[in-house]
């Protein structure tokens, strides 16, 4: 990590060789130290042998982030907490055939989505219905999965874990499993029962310990240190004159669902894209209400350009498609490509004109080139985050 | 928590609790007021006049299809005794929740402790798991309602993707089913929504007891038992067909086998102690 940050300075410092603008990006850095210095201890302390209390992690919102929503009092991160956490992230004893954790599908490099799968991929290789969304600043999200049945993170790991074609175990079962542990001859004998103590005080295995654990390393994954976010805090040489393009674009014509520093408003939509073979109906299973027929989630655009493919089934493999079908020109056709529904969004319809959002080929590409800014290099090479040797990848 | 729903929930258990303070008086009974005893309450699964055999019995629904059942489990909570006064006994909400599961008898009997003395002549209960509850915070799902282990993760009580639990599950096996494995399955629940209005399967039971009483002493702790006839899931509101509905779950018809199972419980008898 510190390597890491060593290594932007020195890059900054060559691409501008202008005092003042230095002294600006250490303020940024400094800024972002808060989070790096309780990663920093994560990675190299253990539990303390002398009291066993474990420690606590200054968890810091950026700056220019709103108040999280969940509610960091009930479940007050620790450093053991988060690192239990991270082991039960990748561990594979969380599935029924024991080779499919949560990091199978959410895997970093990809800012925690499945790289090259438009659909999630679970045991026996049986395939869900959905795109795996992204595990990324969850601290800010006031619901979750692509239809937002859930609206406590504490409430989320049951789902991936229970569906028959995701993990196909029971949360009963894997806490049986993770109280058996160490088990002999396993290439990476994790003794959970041991870090639970560490984590909580004693060795017992129950639901609320594993949930709460699980949520302390997911609400650790903060992504805020993209070049567009050191643009953000003052650094107006971190995005060049097409990516400031592109963003006043973006603001302009993309802003009012993918608002905010989270770049989502949270809320459900139907973009207009056709229903898929299955005639997934989205959030109108989660209310039953009519009006939630074929709306999802409006995801987040953080490291939007690392987690194709895109749409709720991965149907878009790059940007510019995903940009081609708001601006309803796919394959620069002349006809509508918009799926008219009653549910299709307002803002996709503005009378006396075509269906969709208007941008021309220069303005998609400014768009796309301000997207990118969004990446977050720091937070997919990010050790804190990243497999500690129990994970498998499909 | 700003929500209205929850609103109105939380204003709901204020007044339940508020009848609670005011339930403890008493008539002109000789029971000692101030003591305390327990009173068990039998949840006995029965098909029409038949008991409820699990995989081998044979019955018969108003549709006029047979059937035999393979699961059937609900939940109990929030139970109020009622006494002649008309004024009632609240258990303890965290101490009233339960799950009846046709295939663990010890599950079958409720008991209720430190009930104050007196002669009840009635109970309450919902069927399912209260909206307040259904939204509550991790660590205040425990014992029964533990989403991760025990019965309800067992029995797969709990809609991990929408969250809430399964109020009432009903499978068995019908030829007339149309799965693929003659099965059908009627899981019921839906707590009417945490920020938007869904479904609500709340379902509040009162079972009066008919002149009969249950009488609580310190040294009397009467049974009462219950019958919960299986029959009247299928009919009474709506005439259910395992034919036309094979699969009812999360969708609007379960209000319907909701509006049906309200009715399913009676009373049977008292045991004096």
């Amino acid at each position: 990590m510190s390597i890491c940050s060593l290594w932007i300075i020195f890059m900054r410092i060559n691409l501008n060789e202008n005092l003042n603008l230095m002294r600006k990006i250490c303020l940024a850095l400094i800024f972002f130290s808060g989070m790096i210095v309780s990663g920093c201890k994560s990675d190299s302390e253990t539990p303390d042998p002398e009291t066993g209390i474990p420690k606590p992690v200054n968890w810091m919102k950026p700056s220019h982030f709103p108040d999280p929503v969940y509610d960091m009092s009930k479940n007050p991160l620790t450093v053991e907490g988060v690192e239990l956490g991270r082991f039960l992230f990748y561990d594979g004893i969380l599935s029924r055939t024991n080779d499919i954790g949560c990091g199978t599908c959410h895997q970093q490099s990809a800012a925690f989505t499945h790289h090259g799968h438009e659909l999630s991929h679970g045991v026996d290789d049986q395939l869900g219905t959905r795109n795996a969304p992204a595990v990324q600043n969850l601290a800010w999200s006031t619901s979750f999965f692509w239809d937002g049945g859930v609206h406590d993170l504490d409430f989320v790991p049951p789902a991936p874990i229970q569906n028959k074609v995701e993990m196909g175990e029971t949360v009963g079962n894997v806490m049986e499993k993770l109280r058996n542990t160490p088990v002999k001859g396993a290439a990476v004998p994790v003794n959970y029962p041991k870090m639970f103590k560490a984590a909580f005080g004693s060795e017992e295995i129950n639901t609320e310990r594993m949930m709460k654990a699980l949520s302390q390393f997911m609400l650790s994954m903060v992504s805020a240190t993209s070049r567009y976010d050191y643009y953000v805090l003052g650094d107006a040489s971190a995005i060049t004159t097409q990516e400031k393009e592109g963003l006043v674009l973006f603001k302009q014509k993309c802003g009012s669902c993918h608002g905010g520093e989270l770049f989502t408003d949270f809320s459900f939509r139907n973009n207009g894209i056709t229903p898929n073979k299955i005639n997934d109906q989205g959030r109108y299973a989660i209310t039953l209400d009519e009006g939630d027929r074929m709306k999802f989630k409006v995801p987040s655009l953080r490291n939007v350009a690392l987690t194709a493919p895109y749409m709720h089934d991965g149907r878009f493999h790059a940007l510019s498609e995903v940009l081609d079908h708001y601006a309803n020109d796919q394959n620069s056709s002349k006809t509508d490509s918009m799926y008219v529904s009653p549910t299709l969004d307002p803002v996709l319809m503005v009378a006396g004109q075509k269906r969709g959002i208007r941008l021309t080929a220069q303005e998609k590409l400014s768009i796309i080139a301000f997207l990118k800014t969004l990446n977050d290099e720091q937070f997919i090479a990010d050790k804190r985050f990243s497999d500690p040797g129990v994970g498998t990848a499909l | 928590m700003k929500i209205k729903y929850l609103s109105v929930s939380i204003l709901i258990s204020f007044l339940c609790a508020s009848l609670v303070l005011v339930s403890c008086s008493n008539d002109d009974v000789v029971i000692d007021p101030t003591s305390k005893g327990d009173l068990r309450i039998e949840f006995d699964n029965v098909v029409g006049d038949r008991d409820l055999a699990l995989n081998s019995g044979n019955y018969q629904n108003a549709a006029g299809e047979s059937f035999s059942v393979t699961t059937l489990n609900y939940y109990v909570s929030n139970i109020k005794l009622l006494l002649a006064d008309g004024s009632s006994y609240t258990i303890p909400k965290d101490s009233s929740y339960f799950l009846i599961r046709e295939s663990n008898s010890e599950s079958q009997t409720v008991t209720l402790k430190n009930v104050p003395a007196g002669e009840y002549t009635g109970v309450q209960f919902i069927i399912g798991v209260d909206s307040l509850k259904s939204v509550s915070d991790i660590s205040q799902r425990t014992g029964i309602l533990d989403i991760g282990s025990g019965p309800t993760n067992d029995e797969a009580m709990y809609w991990d993707w929408n969250p809430g639990y399964i109020f009432l599950k009903l499978e068995g096996i019908s030829s007339v089913a149309t799965s693929a494995n003659s099965k059908f399955y009627y899981h019921i629940g839906g707590f009417g929504g945490r920020n938007a209005k869904t479904i609500n399967n709340l379902k509040t039971v009162k079972v009066d007891f008919g002149g009969k009483k249950a009488s609580v002493t310190k040294d009397l702790s009467p049974e009462v038992h219950l019958l919960a006839d299986v029959l009247k899931i299928f009919s009474g509101f709506t005439q259910v067909s395992i034919k036309v509905n094979t699969g009812v779950m999360f969708t609007d018809f379960s209000q319907n086998i909701a509006n049906n199972y309200v009715n399913m419980f009676t009373l049977d008898h008292i045991h004096a102690d």
